[in-house]
């Protein structure tokens, strides 16, 4: 049963480049977490993240990771998750360093 | 050598430094320690030439330890390795003191015979042989 | 320093030969991602939280010009210009891309360097004393028995597969300035009459349950050093626990069975291993000390040394704060601070690194070091060269004169680059270090570290910081637990907990409360944090970090 309550999105890291990729709506990785797609069904969820977890040649380490739906498009609700959308704070190095809308 | 499709698909399959080949032995001859073996545990009646130490998974490296200790303790039969244990090991496992793995079938299709031979040189670049030899 | 022979190259080459075969057999999918990961962990890839990280041995902290250099290079080529030293004396690039890695691997191999074993559950670096071979106060240069160690650890088939990581650290002095309380096994050199040997010390570690290590044998004879180790290591690797990996240390081992059960099962295990060694390891040795033999010293006044000394009152203060007495009185032990306040501390550019290569080269009988407190060392620096050597410093960006004070704050990546990190800590450390700076407190308050950690793995040492700092995920937001009265020294100490953390806008001035108390109650500008710590204990700290609380007992 979908939920409001329950709003995650899968996400790993590329495995050849280690970049920060999300699982987005047409099952294919984007690095952009505004195209990621939303699960309010923890089953459908798992399932997805089962899938993901089997694509070990270009994909590691995913997992899902709370995100909220907003208007504008998902947002991460964990400062960790916030972090992995921009890069460190301390370098403009990372996804705020590079051009946006670039898919994997 | 070739994978022969009419062996028993439960045989493991026996690698040694010259590649795959089948699996001889028999349960009444051999000594089966598992990886949890207190090594004050690890007694040998004189007779025995056929011990086997299971590996629960290949991240589990006691194995390695049972091997050199029954090496130390003075065992001269052979010594295998049984269990999930990859190819990237096997060097491990011969300087241990095992003379070969025992690997399952399927195993052996996802890690094929040159995977092994990739290894199999496991005397050569041995920090440990060279800090042990005599003086 | 030690010099590669034919067997080190060739076996560093095939090492490197298996590892460009395991990268191309996991993108093939040949072998999955649960069998590479131990794999590439021993290799020293780590998979973070923004991309690959690739940890670079430096085998004791001892490096020359070239491999500085070559890091420098590296770094420029396959990362983002920069480079990151560790507590483990290691160097970090944060950057690396899965299919440069072997390219990376065979550029450090040129210069014999290598990733071996510094991660996974392998026997990581062996550290030792950042001071080693130049320290007024060394016993023996434990330099050469790291490197004994390092060699008989490298691909030992036993320990490639053990519950948890290993590590080891040696000291030379009965100063203890590599942190050996708090490893798996630390070993002090140590006299005994006219002989020297080994104090051997298990189960020290810091991380979810502190502690601080317990002696295993009092003396222990240099040529039983190899047998013994690896009898330790061979008991552990059979009991230390598989089930549980927070409970998985030697530490935990020792507190579970007992150390005299320990004892027996390693003289246990000992009396069966000590037969194999049969005295090829101490021909190493031998031969091992020569590779560290002591540079041939120059012979110069130091005239102008004395003069520049009085003249330039900042150059009087660096070398005041930053340099230390060598075994030679006409030289110097230079610390190049890594820690400049507002820099992420720990982190050097690549032209940072081309500097200090070169400087180390002309004024340091080309040897650098790297301490657990993440700066870079200059061992061996005549004094007549101390003046060269800062100006060549200062205008890198390399001069500053804050070597063991308060803004020399230890303090791992945190949660702007780690994985497993509750937390972000470089910022904290920046605020901290530019806060003191503002208030030219520094000098006044004298030596204090602080240690930052970004969660409870402790890679930022905090449980041994004068004042540590643990930053936790608390609902949701970053709250920092303060610790008072660690010690990483021979005095070593595990830290107090404060009480309740503070949020990242009022960490600082609660750090700022800690400092002002000391201020306040130190007899004199005499009296260390620590020591002012140890005499009037943690009531007077916890009084100001927390004033409501203690207005609340008042109103009763």
């Amino acid at each position: 049963m979908p939920s409001k309550s329950y709003s995650k999105v899968i996400t790993a890291n590329a495995l050849l480049n280690g970049d920060v990729i999300y699982l987005n709506a047409k099952g294919g990785w984007t690095r952009q977490h505004s195209n990621a797609k939303i699960f309010h069904a923890k089953k459908d969820a798992q399932a997805a993240l089962n899938t993901a977890t089997a694509e070990a040649s270009h994909v590691v380490g995913a997992y899902l990771a709370d995100f909220s739906d907003e208007d504008a498009g998902p947002k991460p609700t964990h400062f960790r998750e916030v972090f992995r959308t921009k890069g460190p704070g301390n370098y403009f190095h990372g996804k705020q360093a590079e051009a946006k809308n670039v898919s994997v | 050598m070739a994978f022969k499709k009419d062996w028993n698909t439960q045989m493991d399959v026996i690698v040694t430094d010259s590649g795959f080949s089948a699996d001889t032995w028999s349960v009444e001859t051999t000594l089966s320690f598992a990886s949890e073996t207190d090594p004050e545990n690890l007694i040998l009646p004189k007779a025995i030439q056929r011990v086997v130490i299971t590996f629960p998974n290949f991240a589990d490296g006691r194995g390695f330890t049972l091997a050199r200790l029954l090496r130390l303790r003075g065992y001269t039969g052979i010594l295998r390795a049984k269990g999930p244990i990859i190819s990237d090991q096997y060097a491990m496992a011969r300087r241990s003191g095992f003379d070969e793995i025992a690997i399952s079938q399927a195993q052996a299709l996802r890690q094929p015979e040159k995977d092994w031979l990739f290894r199999s040189n496991w005397t050569a670049h041995s920090y440990q042989s060279r800090l042990q030899a005599s003086g | 320093m030690y010099q590669y022979n034919g067997f080190d190259t060739a076996f560093l080459k095939e090492r490197n030969l298996q590892f460009r075969d395991q990268v191309q057999r996991r993108i093939s999918g040949a072998l999955s991602e649960e069998e590479f990961k131990p794999l590439r962990l021993m290799n020293g890839l780590y998979l973070q939280l923004h991309a690959y990280m690739l940890r670079v041995a430096i085998p004791y902290g001892t490096l020359n010009s070239a491999q500085m250099t070559a890091l420098a290079s590296i770094a420029e080529k396959w990362d983002k210009g920069y480079g990151h030293f560790t507590t483990r004396q290691n160097i970090q690039f944060n950057w690396p891309k899965l299919q440069d890695v072997p390219d990376i691997l065979d550029a450090l191999a040129e210069v014999e360097m290598h990733a071996i074993q510094t991660s996974g559950n392998t026997i990581r670096n062996v550290t030792a004393d950042h001071f080693a071979g130049a320290a007024a106060d060394e016993i023996e240069d434990p330099r050469p028995y790291a490197e004994l160690l390092r060699q008989w650890s490298t691909d030992h088939p036993e320990f490639q597969f053990m519950p948890r990581k290993f590590k080891i650290a040696v000291s030379g002095s009965a100063k203890d300035r590599a942190v050996t309380r708090a490893h798996d096994i630390g070993l002090l050199l140590k006299k005994r009459g006219a002989e020297i040997g080994f104090e051997v010390i298990i189960g020290g570690g810091l991380g979810r349950t502190p502690m601080i290590g317990k002696t295993l044998c009092d003396f222990l004879p240099k040529s039983d050093l190899l047998p013994y180790v690896e009898a330790i290591v061979s008991v552990w690797n059979l009991l230390g626990r598989r089930d549980n990996k927070y409970k998985s240390r030697i530490k935990i081992t020792v507190h579970e069975k007992g150390l005299q059960e320990i004892q027996r099962l390693v003289l246990q295990r000992f009396s069966e291993l000590r037969p194999q060694f049969k005295g090829q390891d101490q021909t190493f040795l031998n031969a091992l000390k020569k590779a560290f033999a002591t540079p041939a010293w120059i012979d110069t006044p130091t005239t102008t040394f004395h003069e520049n000394y009085a003249t330039y009152p900042n150059f009087k203060s660096w070398v005041d704060i930053n340099t230390s007495p060598h075994r030679n009185n006409d030289y110097a032990i230079a610390t190049v601070s890594l820690k400049t306040p507002g820099q992420t501390p720990g982190d050097a550019s690549s032209a940072q690194m081309r500097v200090v290569a070169q400087l180390a080269k002309t004024y340091s009988h080309d040897e650098l070091r790297i301490s657990h407190a993440q700066n870079i060392v200059l061992p061996h620096v005549h004094k007549s060269h101390l003046f060269a050597l800062y100006n060549g410093l200062y205008p890198a960006g390399l001069a500053t004169a804050n070597a063991g004070l308060i803004s020399d704050i230890i303090a791992c990546p945190g949660m702007d680059y780690c994985a497993l990190a509750t937390a972000r800590s470089i910022p904290v450390a920046q605020e901290i270090a530019l806060r003191f700076k503002a208030l030219k407190l520094e000098h006044d308050i004298g030596p204090l570290q602080i240690k930052i950690s970004g969660c409870i793995n402790a890679c930022g040492h905090h449980h041994v910081g004068h004042i540590g700092i643990l930053g936790l995920d608390r609902a949701g937001v970053e709250n920092y637990q303060i610790t008072l009265g660690g010690d990483a020294t021979e005095t070593a100490t595990i830290g107090e907990r404060a009480g309740p953390g503070f949020d990242a806008s009022t960490i600082v001035s609660a750090i700022e409360r800690v400092v002002f108390t000391y201020l306040d109650l130190r007899l004199s500008y005499l009296e260390t944090f620590i020591e002012t710590f140890r005499r009037v204990g943690a009531p007077p700290f916890k009084a100001a970090l927390y004033p409501d609380a203690s207005e609340g007992k008042n109103a009763a």
